[in-house]
């Protein structure tokens, strides 16, 4: 479905990501982890084409979509759907009007200038919302919304985008960890009801690990994990943090329950 | 009528469905009030458009019967004279070189009129700014006074200055170099006042409380603070007086502009003077736009060393 091969990004002399190899064969939650700077933003980017890459090749079911520019660019991007850190919205529109900037790729341009699409949109635009939970916030302003509404926001933009990937760049890093727990969830719950895949960059070892398929682990801008989350021991977990021996993960953890676990070697060093 | 109707019932529905005890409203309920709203929104915007257009038609119409040509049986002759201007000089491009040193002390002098209008006008806007802006002012209970006095030297267009000022002093470069300096003085008044009002106030309270005079706080706690965003601004207006000083020419200021009126009126046989002129004003703004855009950044974002 989606080979990425040698996939490489270079900032002058520096290499964000080097010679990155990923296989996706079949839709799949795939959460990708390392330390900030690993070079995980810069590779979905890359994917989403927000960034060129300076080598190497991205396949989506036999099209190469590395170097497609202009409508062609934009189609891709409608298929595969971004949601960023800081969510990324429009915060003087209303939240409808947000959700249905994702049909912007489908209609013309004149018409969305002026605001102006289908009710049956609408109606699409609120369904999303309200599967997202959100359905009462429809007519505010997206600023007027909480950080994790105004996230659900942005992903009932990309589910308005009928893609077939969504990408998260670090979706829950700017939430606090019950809302954290409601968006991961919607995630999930994206990927198992609608078959989507999700590629999403995460900070912390055991939301991957509940949420995700399959861990893919980053350091210095090249993958040094891939596997299941059963194969992603603390000693390889140590690996891509590039952390000594005192790393346990509840150190990394966002989690409400870790808070109570008692920090007990026997505990920590799964 | 009809809207106040569908709103009470609306609100009847919610009533209701607060008594059933399921305060949140079900998705249709919400599709519902959002398209609803989505309309009222579009009818306005719509209604805003047919305005605008009706606007502009009714203007372009008024417009048209008071010209003294036509606006449509003028409108394929718009490229005319430029052409027979750019034909000519492009006949006479061997003479082009020797023209532009014969207009560059022309051209010195336009550039004197700017810079002489933008320092005079700066000062005086300086002033003004200092006197008009809450919290730094001397008498705060003349700030309206000095406001609208720059207000009414920006609402002056400089032409009208200067042809008053032609009429009683004589043409030349000084009355229009007065007229720029008023239009500078009030336009510069606004904005340095926007950025005296951000300024820290608290050096200042620093000075009075060693018995500093009004005079030495704005200089010495004022001015530092503001002075590179001045000085951009100062930068910025001077290329404009350029612009500017070179049209006022037209009405008889001197200048280049004046040489530019001569050498266009005489009509042809005299363009490629215009086309030297033209060239000769071209390049200065460009290069002052240059030089004051480089000087400007340097000014705001490397406010060190």
């Amino acid at each position: 479905m989606l080979t990425i091969e040698n996939l490489t990004k270079r900032f002058g002399e520096n290499i964000a990501v080097d010679a990155a190899n990923i296989h996706v064969d079949k839709p799949a939650m795939i959460g990708i982890i390392g330390r900030s700077g690993a070079g995980k933003s810069t590779l979905l980017r890359m994917v989403n084409r927000l960034n060129d890459a300076t080598e190497g090749s991205i396949v989506f079911e036999g099209e190469d979509v590395t170097h497609v520019r202009g409508a062609a660019r934009r189609h891709w991007q409608s298929r595969c759907a971004m949601i960023f850190q800081q969510f990324n919205l429009v915060p003087r529109m209303d939240v409808v009007s947000n959700v249905l900037h994702g049909t912007l790729n489908r209609r013309s341009t004149l018409a969305t200038m002026f605001n102006l699409y289908p009710t049956s949109d609408i109606h699409k635009a609120i369904d999303i919302l309200d599967r997202l939970g959100i359905a009462e916030q429809a007519p505010k302003r997206a600023e007027a919304l909480s950080g994790g509404q105004q996230q659900r926001v942005a992903i009932a933009r990309g589910l308005m985008q009928d893609p077939a990937i969504i990408l998260a760049d670090e979706p829950i890093a700017s939430l606090d960890p019950m809302n954290a727990q409601v968006v991961m969830q919607s995630l999930r719950d994206i990927h198992e009801e609608d078959g989507r895949t999700v590629i999403a960059n995460l900070h912390t070892l055991d939301t991957a690990r509940r949420y995700c398929d399959r861990v893919i682990g980053m350091r210095d801008g090249r993958i040094v994990f891939d596997g299941t989350p059963e194969q992603l021991t603390t000693g390889v977990a140590r690996d891509i943090y590039g952390a000594g021996a005192d790393f346990s993960e509840a150190a990394t953890s966002t989690e409400i329950e870790t808070l109570d676990k008692p920090t007990t070697p026997a505990n920590a060093y799964v | 009528m009809a809207a106040v109707l569908v709103a009470i019932g609306r609100f009847g529905e919610y009533f209701m469905a607060y008594l059933d005890g399921t305060s949140a409203p079900d998705v249709g309920t919400i599709r519902d009030t959002y398209v609803a709203q989505v309309q009222k929104r579009r009818l306005y915007s719509g209604l805003a458009l047919l305005v605008f257009v009706l606007l502009m038609v009714s203007g372009f119409n008024v417009a048209d019967d008071r010209n003294a040509g036509g606006f449509w049986d003028g409108l394929h002759q718009v490229g005319d004279y430029p052409a027979e201007v750019l034909s000519e000089a492009w006949e006479r491009r061997a003479s082009l070189p020797g023209l532009m040193w014969k207009y560059f002390p022309s051209l010195i002098e336009t550039i004197n009129i700017a810079a002489v209008s933008t320092i005079i006008g700066a000062m005086i806007g300086l002033l003004l700014s200092l006197l008009s802006t809450r919290g730094l002012a001397k008498w705060p209970r003349l700030i309206p006074v000095f406001r609208r006095c720059s207000d009414i030297m920006r609402a002056i267009p400089e032409i009208v200055i200067a042809l008053v000022l032609i009429f009683v002093l004589g043409g030349g470069p000084v009355p229009a170099m007065i007229a720029i300096a008023i239009h500078t003085a009030g336009a510069l008044g606004k904005m340095f006042s926007e950025v005296a009002e951000n300024a820290d106030l608290k050096p200042i309270e620093g000075l009075t409380s060693t018995g500093a005079t009004w005079a030495q706080r704005m200089t010495l706690a004022v001015l530092p603070q503001i002075a590179p965003n001045y000085v951009s601004y100062t930068l910025l207006r001077f290329e404009i007086n350029i612009r500017a000083s070179a049209i006022l020419g037209f009405v008889g200021a001197g200048g280049l502009g004046y040489e530019l009126r001569n050498s266009m009126a005489w009509g042809p046989g005299r363009f490629g003077e215009a086309a030297a002129i033209f060239i000769l004003l071209f390049g200065t703004i460009v290069f002052f736009d240059q030089l004051s855009s480089r000087f400007r950044n340097r000014l705001t974002e490397g406010q060190g060393q």
